[in-house]
């Protein structure tokens, strides 16, 4: 399933500012920062990261869920009411850059799960897993690919192991 | 298309820049915004401290990596990078104090095209590893 994103002037001067880059031109096709491909979650109508009106956030309101929820960057990790579950956390990320993105571009993207593995050491098991997010112009060229690697650490229980 | 000709660089040429003095909450609370990523583990402290027990909110990863990403840009422009990846090693709070060392590690020929490789790394104020990183960069051939 593939999402539209539309790459435009006031998102990008939104971010420029927040990584402390200066305002881009914005009367000209100027290339967006390296990063600025990960925004293409606002157009991921599934993000899990963003509240959604109607459903249950976890984040704090008048008083602090006192679900201790846990979050990360991996698509399709949902909440999870269990206080012991481990979080998942964001260990890498890459990108390989094919063709340039500028303000003005209208990309798609899909989203879909890559390699996992798991390292096991004296002190727990570590998870990984990587998502890949190809994102193509409007003739369907590949132009950037941007992989996200998830990991989620369980310690190991007790101390005779 | 970038008209601007690519830096001349040898193995061993490096650049330090300070990507962010003193961060903010409010920085961290813009670049969600931007981002889309509305983790409340970055901008909630209530949740943060009182739900997870943690000391505060702390940095994106990604924000870090955006941060690291500036110091390659004002080296080498936003046309000529071919990779950039990340590594976070450790926690960026409020407050802190980054810089990133660029680093050209290697020259080699890809396609007939002059690329450099950049090992990245950004401390903190304590001189603590938050990101280590890496890029290449096209140095001849057009920019695209």
């Amino acid at each position: 399933m593939s999402h539209r994103f539309a790459v435009e002037p006031a998102h990008v001067l939104m971010f420029s500012r927040s990584i402390g880059e200066p305002d881009p031109p914005l009367d000209s096709p100027a290339p967006v920062p390296p990063t600025f491909v990960m925004a293409a979650a606002h157009f991921d109508p599934d993000y899990h990261l963003r509240p959604r009106p109607g459903e249950p956030w976890v984040g704090s309101s008048g008083v602090p869920s006192q679900r201790a929820a846990r979050l990360g960057p991996g698509a399709g990790d949902e909440p999870k009411d269990e206080p012991g579950a481990a979080p998942v956390l964001h260990a890498e990320q890459r990108f390989e850059y094919h063709a340039p993105v500028r303000i003005g571009a209208v990309l798609n993207f899909s989203t879909r799960p890559g390699e996992r593995w798991v390292k096991d050491g004296r002190s727990g098991r570590l998870e990984f897993g990587e998502l890949v997010t190809e994102l193509r112009d409007e003739m369907g060229r590949l132009v950037v690919t941007a992989t996200t690697v998830t990991v989620r650490a369980t310690p190991a229980k007790g101390a005779d192991r | 298309m970038s008209s601007t000709a690519a830096p001349a660089v040898a193995v061993g040429d490096s650049r330090e820049v300070t990507v962010v003095d003193d961060l903010t909450r409010t920085q961290i609370v813009q670049y969600a915004g931007a981002s889309g990523d509305f983790n409340p583990i970055h901008t909630d402290e209530a949740y943060t401290t009182q739900v997870l027990g943690l000391p505060g909110v702390f940095a994106h990863g990604m924000l870090t990596m955006a941060l690291t990403g500036r110091a390659l840009t004002d080296w080498f422009g936003h046309d000529r990078l071919l990779t950039f990846s990340a590594r976070f090693r450790s926690q960026v709070w409020p407050g802190d104090t980054l810089t990133t060392t660029a680093t050209v590690t290697g020259l080699r020929t890809l396609g007939g095209a002059q690329v450099a490789e950049v090992g990245l790394v950004t401390l903190n104020q304590a001189g603590d590893e938050v990101l280590t990183g890496a890029a290449t960069v096209r140095l001849t051939g057009p920019a695209t």
